[in-house]
C-alpha cells in the first residue's frame, strides 16, 4: 500500500486478462505497473459468520471450485464459468474484473443481487462500498488514487424460491455478453413475492438492479399477467445501446423475455 | 499396399505436433529489420504531403515509398490497377503508402505514429448499389440459355427473391507474414506464409525487374490460408522486398491481428436477385438471376470471383431458359479477394434459398422441387454444358435423406413446435450444391501447369510441384498419388518444399484443383518415370537399393531425373470465353446437407443440433483428410451462416479482432456426420475430383432452411443473427395483430 | 533478472520485466513452438501451462512467471518419440495447418492431467478457449477422447 501511495500513477495489475489486452493493442502506455500477484493473503476465500469474503485476487477458476461458494452463491459460480475459456478463468481475478468495470462484466449481476460489499484499502486506511456504489460509469470506478480492492464480502442469502443466471453472448463459449441477467426470488407461504432482486449487465454503462421492477413486484403473485406488467417497468432502470455486438432493440427484447420467463409461473 | 483410399498419417504431421514446424515468425533472420506499413486514414483522396515528426529519432529507420520501386508500381494480378504503395491517389482506408523498418519491432510501430499524411479528401463511395449507379463497374458477365420470355409464359407461379451476403474474414490463425532479402549474387529471396509462390514470383518480377532465376520465392509452413493468402501475399511480399532492397538488410513483416483483419482481402459481399418461373409440379422453367458483388477499391481477382459466382448462380438444377447477369463494382473499401468458395457460397446461398421460397409458394416440401430439377447425368447446365459423367448430385441428396431420417425428423420438429410450452422452436433444413473443380473455362489451359515426380540422386522419389500445404493435406495426397502410380510405399515419397528455385509452376493452390489437376500431372509423370526405370531394367515394384542404383546412372549430373508433365486440356472440353458458353469446368463435385436447429424462444439464439452431410469427391485419396476438409469447411460455413458479422464503418472493418469478429468455438458446433460419396471422374487421378471448397457452399442455406422450418421466418440475409430473428418475429407479430 | 523453470529446466531471463511470457519463450529462450495468433487472449494459440494450468502466454508479463514452472509443447515429445496424445492427434487428423496445435495440445494435457474425462462434451468445454479455423474441431476432440480413454485403460491396468 505504501508503494502505491508513493507511485499514485502506477496501474495495478492482477491477472492481466484485461490489462494485457489493452497493453498489447498499444492502447495505453504506462511507466509504472504495480504488480499485485504476490499478495498471497488476497488470494484466499474465507468464510465469515454470515457468508464469505473473497480476496480480490481469487481467480474465476478458484471461485468455481470452492464448495461453499458453489452451494450458497451458485449464480456467481455460473457467471465465472462463462468468462472466456479456461485460460482466462485461470488468470482472471474477481477484483480485477470489478476494477476494470466493464459494462459487460459477467460477475456483476450476480454480485449485485447478492448485494456484495467491496472493501477498499489504501495507505490511509480502509472503507467499504456497496457494489452499486463502486461503478460510476463505463470502465470507471469510485476508487480514489492509491486505493485497491482488497476483498469482496457477500452474506449468504436465505435459500431463494427460484434463481436465474443467464448470459446471452455472441457465441456459445468465450464470448462477450450482449445481455447478462441474474435474479433471486423469495415467495411467502401464500405464494406472494416477499422479495425479488434482478440485475442486468451490458444494458447500461454499469450493472443495474431493476429497482422499478422489484418495487412493482413486492407482494404480488407471479403469473403471466404480472410478468408482462413487470417487463414494462424494465426500461426504467436500463439504457441499452446499439454497438458492435448487438442492438438496443434486441437487448431489450431478450432481457424482457428473461424477466417474464422468471415470473411466468 | 495402396495409398490412395487410405487414411495415412499426414506427411508433415510430426513436426506440427512437436513445435518443430517453422512458420515465418519462427524463423530468426540475422540483422533483420521489422517492417511495418503506413496506411491511409482516409478512404478517398489525394496525398498532399507526408510529414515526419522531427522530435523522433529516425537514425535507425529505413523507409521506402513508391518512388523507390525500380520497376512498375503495380501489384500484378489480372490487371495492374493496384499500386504497391500509393503515391498520389488514395482509394481506400488502410491503403499502404509507405513501409518502414527498424531493428526493434516496438520502435517501428512507434515510428508509424510519428508520420502524418496530409490528404485532400474526396467523397468516398461505400455502397455497392451506389457504385453501380455511378457506373464504377470492374466487370460484367451475362449467361443466356434458351428463351427467357417464353419460359416465364409457361410458368404457373413466378417467385421473386432478394438475398444479401456480407464480407467474411478468412481468420486464419497465423496472420500474414513475409520476409525478404537480397543474396550476395543479386538473387531476391522472398519467404513467407503464402499459397502461390509463382504468383508472388510474377509480381516481384514486375516490381524488381531482373532475370526470373534471380527471384526466388519459398513457402514456409503456413498456418491457414483459405484464399486469404492467394493473392494478398503479392502485396506484403512486395513491401518486404522493397524495404529489404533499400535497407540492404533482410526485412520481415508480420501483421498483427487487427491490421490483418482491417487491411487484407475478404469474401466479396453480394446482392443476388432471383426471378423464377415454376410449374405447379415444381419444374423450374425460367430463371432470371442478377448478381451484384462489391470488389473493393481495386480489381484484384474480382472478375474471376464474379465468374464463378454467376456460373453457380442457378444452383445444381437444370432449367431450359436462363439469364444470369453479373456485375462487380468498385467501392472505396479495402479490395476483396479469394476466400474458399470464391463467389459460389454467395450465389449458392441465394439459389438454395430461392428453392425454399418456391417450395413454400407451391406448398410442397423443398425436397420435391430439388428432385424435380436436380442435375443428373446428361443434364445441361446454364452455359450449355452436358454433364457427361461423375454427377453425384442425386446420390448425395438421397444419402442425406436416408441417413438423417429427414421425413421423420421434420414431423418430430413440427410436433415439437405445436407445443406452446416448448422453450424453443425446432427445424430441419436441406441444401444441395455443386462446385466446379479447377479453373474456370480456359483457365487451366492459361495456367500451363507443370509438375514432376522425380528420382533424386540419393535414390529417393520426390514430388516437385508448386502446390502448397496450407493444412488441407497437399503433401500427403500428392505423395499418395505418386506412390500408387509407382507402386511404392507412401513413406518412400518425399514432397519438395514449394521453392521456385526447385519446383516447376504447377499453378496456384486454389480452386479445388490441387488433387485433380496437379495430382493428374503427377500421376502421368510418375508413370513416365516408371516406364523409363523399367527400360533401365529396374524390376517392379522396385527396392530402395534398385532405385539407388538407377539414380547413380540417371542422376549422374547431380540433378533429379524425371518427366515434367504439362497440363493438356481434355479434347472434349470446349469453352467460349466471349459468349461464356460451353464447358465451364471439367467436372463438378456435389454436396448435400441436412441441418437441425433449435431457436431459443427467449433469446432467439440458434443452436445447431445436428448436421448430416454427403459429399461426392470422385475418389477420396485420403478419407481422413477429406473428412477434415468437410468438417472444417462446414465450420466456416456455419460461421458464415450464424456468427460472422463483418461490420463496416466508414469503409473499413470496425470489429477487427477475435473478440468482436466471432468465429465458432468447440461449443458452437455439434459433430458432423460425414458420408463420402465417390462418383469417379475418368480424367481425375484414380477418379478424384476436388473437395477444398465444396463444403463451404452448403451450410448457410441449410441453416437458413432449417430456421425457416423452425420459425416460418424467411431470412434472406446473412448472418442469421439473433437480432435479425428477433426483429423479424416482432415485425411479424405486429403485422398479424 | 527473472528465473523460471521451463520444461523442467531452470532458465534465466534478463530484460524488461514487462515483456510478454510468449515473447520471452519464443525470442529469449528460442522455444518457437508456442504461437501468437491474436495478442488479445482470444485464440489460445499461445497457451502454455503455468504451474500446471493453461494460460494465454500473450497476457502474462514475464515478471509474474518468476519462480513458476512453465511447460510448452516442446516438453511433450520429439519427432522420434511422440507422446500418446501426439500420436492420437496424428492418427485422428487433428492437426491440419498446425498453428493452433501447440496451444490445443497444452490445454488437452491439462485436461488429461486433471482427471481427463473422455466425454466429448467435457473435452469440448475444456478446449473452448482454443480457436481452430481448419478442422472444425471434430478430429481434435476425437484425438483427446482417444487419449483420455487410453489413459483410463493404462491407469486401470496399473492398479
Amino acid at each position: 500500500m505504501t508503494l502505491y501511495a508513493e507511485n499514485p500513477g502506477a496501474v495495478p495489475l492482477a491477472g492481466g486478462t484485461d490489462f494485457m489486452v489493452a497493453w498489447n493493442a498499444g492502447l495505453f502506455y504506462v511507466k509504472t505497473v504495480l504488480d499485485l500477484s504476490r499478495l498471497e493473503s488476497w488470494k484466499r476465500i474465507a468464510e465469515t459468520k454470515t457468508g464469505a469474503r473473497i480476496g480480490a485476487l481469487v481467480t474465476h477458476g478458484e471461485i468455481q471450485r470452492h464448495p461453499r461458494i458453489r452451494k450458497r452463491l451458485p449464480l456467481l459460480v455460473e457467471a465465472c464459468a462463462t468468462i472466456g475459456g479456461q485460460q482466462i478463468q485461470v488468470r482472471g481475478t474477481l477484483g480485477g474484473n470489478i476494477a476494470n468495470a466493464s459494462p459487460a462484466g459477467d460477475t456483476f449481476p450476480p454480485l449485485a443481487v447478492y448485494e456484495a460489499r467491496v472493501r477498499l484499502r489504501s495507505a490511509a486506511g480502509s472503507r467499504t462500498l456497496a457494489l452499486r456504489d463502486v461503478f460510476t460509469g463505463v470502465k470507471k470506478t469510485a476508487l480514489h488514487d492509491g486505493e485497491l480492492i482488497e476483498f469482496i464480502e457477500i452474506d449468504f442469502p436465505r435459500a431463494p424460491s427460484r434463481q436465474i443466471f443467464r448470459k446471452v453472448g455472441t457465441r456459445a463459449a468465450s464470448a462477450i455478453s450482449k445481455t447478462v441477467a441474474a435474479g433471486l426470488l423469495w415467495l411467502s407461504s401464500d405464494g406472494r413475492i416477499r422479495e425479488m432482486r434482478f440485475a442486468l449487465g451490458s444494458m447500461a454503462p454499469t450493472v443495474r438492479r431493476l429497482l422499478a421492477v422489484e418495487a412493482f413486484l413486492a407482494g404480488k403473485k407471479p403469473g403471466p399477467r404480472v410478468a408482462d406488467e413487470a417487463a414494462d417497468f424494465l426500461e426504467r432502470d436500463v439504457s441499452p445501446i446499439d454497438d458492435l455486438r448487438s442492438t438496443r432493440a434486441y437487448r431489450l427484447a431478450v432481457s424482457k423475455n428473461l424477466l417474464r420467463d422468471f415470473l411466468r409461473t | 499396399m495402396a495409398s490412395v483410399g487410405k487414411s495415412s498419417r499426414r506427411k508433415e504431421g510430426p513436426e506440427k505436433l512437436t513445435g518443430d514446424a517453422r512458420y515465418i515468425d519462427d524463423i530468426p533472420l540475422e540483422r533483420a529489420l521489422h517492417g511495418v506499413t503506413l496506411r491511409s486514414k482516409v478512404a478517398r483522396g489525394r496525398i498532399r504531403e507526408i510529414r515526419f515528426d522531427s522530435a523522433f529519432d529516425w537514425s535507425s529507420v529505413v523507409f521506402a515509398t513508391a518512388a523507390d520501386i525500380p520497376g512498375e508500381n503495380a501489384v500484378v494480378l489480372i490487371e495492374k490497377d493496384q499500386p504497391l504503395l500509393a503515391s498520389r491517389e488514395i482509394h481506400h482506408l488502410e491503403e499502404p503508402i509507405l513501409v518502414l523498418g527498424h531493428p526493434d519491432r516496438a520502435k517501428a510501430y512507434e515510428a508509424l505514429e510519428r508520420i502524418e499524411v496530409v490528404c485532400d479528401e474526396e467523397k468516398p463511395v461505400f455502397d455497392m448499389e451506389e457504385a453501380l449507379a455511378q457506373g464504377a463497374v470492374f466487370k460484367r458477365f451475362e449467361i443466356l440459355k434458351g428463351n427467357l420470355l417464353g419460359g416465364f409464359r409457361e410458368a404457373d407461379e413466378i417467385v421473386l427473391g432478394e438475398y444479401r451476403v456480407p464480407h467474411q474474414e478468412q481468420a486464419y490463425i497465423e496472420p500474414n507474414g513475409v520476409a525478404a532479402w537480397e543474396e550476395p549474387d543479386g538473387t531476391l529471396v522472398v519467404m513467407g506464409s503464402l499459397q502461390c509462390p509463382y504468383y508472388v514470383h510474377k509480381a516481384m518480377l514486375g516490381l524488381f525487374p531482373r532475370a526470373p532465376e534471380k527471384i526466388r520465392v519459398i513457402q514456409t509452413v503456413t498456418g491457414g490460408g483459405f484464399g486469404g493468402k492467394e493473392e494478398y501475399p503479392n502485396l506484403i511480399a512486395g513491401h518486404a522486398a522493397l524495404l529489404a532492397l533499400k535497407a540492404k538488410r533482410p526485412v520481415k513483416i508480420v501483421y498483427d491481428r487487427a491490421e490483418d483483419m482491417r487491411a487484407t482481402t475478404k469474401r466479396h459481399p453480394a446482392r443476388i436477385r432471383h426471378r423464377t418461373g415454376v410449374k405447379k409440379d415444381g419444374t423450374i422453367v425460367a430463371q432470371d438471376i442478377d448478381v451484384l458483388m462489391d470488389g473493393g477499391a481495386y480489381i484484384t481477382l474480382s472478375p474471376v470471383v464474379l465468374s464463378r459466382g454467376v456460373l453457380h448462380a442457378s444452383g445444381p438444377y437444370e432449367c431450359p431458359n436462363v439469364r444470369i447477369s453479373g456485375a462487380v463494382v468498385k467501392t472505396n473499401t479495402p479490395p476483396n479477394g479469394a476466400f474458399r468458395g470464391f463467389g459460389a457460397p454467395q450465389t449458392l446461398f441465394a439459389a438454395e434459398m430461392q428453392v425454399e421460397k418456391i417450395a413454400a409458394r407451391l406448398g410442397v416440401d423443398a425436397l420435391v422441387v430439388r428432385k424435380k430439377n436436380l442435375f443428373r447425368e446428361g443434364s445441361v447446365t446454364a452455359t450449355g454444358q452436358v454433364l457427361k459423367e461423375s454427377v453425384g448430385a442425386e446420390a448425395v441428396l438421397d444419402r442425406v435423406i436416408a441417413s438423417s431420417g429427414y421425413r421423420r425428423r421434420k414431423k418430430a420438429c413440427e410436433s415439437w413446435n405445436r407445443k406452446r410450452s416448448a422453450p424453443s422452436f425446432r427445424g430441419v433444413g436441406l441444401a444441395a450444391v455443386f462446385h466446379g473443380d479447377g479453373f474456370t473455362g480456359s483457365g487451366e489451359v492459361y495456367l500451363q501447369s507443370r509438375a514432376t515426380v522425380a528420382l533424386c540422386p540419393d535414390g529417393g522419389i520426390e514430388v516437385e510441384a508448386a502446390s502448397t500445404e496450407i493444412g488441407q493435406g497437399t503433401t500427403s495426397i500428392l505423395a499418395a498419388i505418386a506412390a500408387d502410380a509407382l507402386e511404392i510405399p507412401y513413406e518412400w515419397v518425399r514432397v519438395s518444399t514449394p521453392d521456385t528455385a526447385r519446383v516447376p509452376n504447377s499453378g496456384p493452390t486454389v480452386a479445388s484443383r490441387t488433387c485433380m489437376i496437379v495430382g493428374g500431372l503427377l500421376k502421368r509423370s510418375a508413370e513416365a518415370l516408371r516406364r523409363a526405370l523399367e527400360r533401365e531394367r529396374v524390376p517392379w515394384p522396385p527396392t530402395p537399393a534398385a532405385l539407388k542404383r538407377a539414380a547413380r546412372k540417371l542422376c549422374a549430373n547431380g540433378r533429379p531425373f524425371g518427366f515434367v508433365q504439362e497440363y493438356e486440356r481434355p479434347s472434349d472440353i470446349k469453352w467460349d470465353d466471349q459468349k461464356y458458353l460451353g464447358d465451364a469446368y471439367g467436372v463438378y463435385s456435389y454436396a448435400a446437407m441436412l441441418v437441425e436447429v433449435e431457436v431459443d424462444k427467449l433469446t432467439y439464439e440458434v443452436t445447431v443440433k445436428d448436421v448430416v452431410t454427403a459429399q461426392d469427391v470422385g475418389k477420396a485419396v485420403n478419407p481422413l483428410l477429406v473428412e477434415g476438409q468437410i468438417v472444417g469447411g462446414t465450420a466456416q460455413g456455419m460461421g458464415y451462416a450464424l456468427l460472422e458479422n463483418a461490420i463496416y464503418e466508414r469503409g473499413v472493418m470496425a470489429n477487427a479482432s477475435f473478440t468482436n469478429y466471432v468465429i465458432p468455438t468447440t461449443l458452437d458446433l455439434p459433430d458432423v456426420r460425414v458420408e463420402i460419396v465417390e462418383e469417379p471422374y475418368s480424367l481425375g487421378p484414380f477418379g478424384a475430383k476436388g473437395v477444398g471448397e465444396l463444403p463451404m457452399d452448403v451450410p448457410a442455406p441449410a441453416v437458413a432452411a432449417a430456421l425457416h422450418h423452425a420459425t416460418g421466418l424467411f431470412l434472406p440475409e446473412l448472418p442469421l443473427l439473433p437480432e435479425r430473428i428477433s426483429k423479424a418475429m416482432h415485425d411479424r407479430h405486429h403485422r398479424q395483430r | 533478472m527473472i528465473d523460471i523453470t521451463v520444461n523442467g529446466k531452470k532458465r534465466r531471463y534478463r530484460g524488461p520485466a514487462f515483456k510478454r511470457l510468449l515473447d520471452v519463450l519464443r525470442e529469449d529462450f528460442g522455444l518457437t513452438g508456442t504461437k501468437e495468433g491474436c495478442g488479445e487472449g482470444e485464440c489460445g494459440a499461445c497457451t502454455v501451462l503455468l504451474d500446471g494450468e493453461p494460460v494465454n502466454s500473450c497476457l502474462v508479463p514475464v515478471a509474474q512467471a518468476e519462480g513458476a514452472s512453465v511447460e510448452t509443447v516442446e516438453s511433450l515429445g520429439a519427432a522420434t518419440r511422440l507422446s500418446p496424445l501426439q500420436e492420437a492427434f496424428l492418427d485422428r487428423g487433428a492437426a491440419q495447418c498446425g498453428i493452433c496445435t501447440p496451444g490445443m495440445l497444452m490445454t488437452a494435457v491439462a485436461h488429461l492431467r486433471s482427471g481427463g474425462s473422455a466425454d466429448p462434451k467435457s473435452v469440448r468445454t475444456a478446449l473452448a478457449g482454443n480457436l481452430c479455423r481448419c478442422t472444425g474441431y471434430q478430429h481434435i476432440v476425437d484425438a483427446v477422447v482417444d487419449a483420455a480413454n487410453r489413459e483410463r485403460k493404462r491407469s486401470s491396468r496399473a492398479r
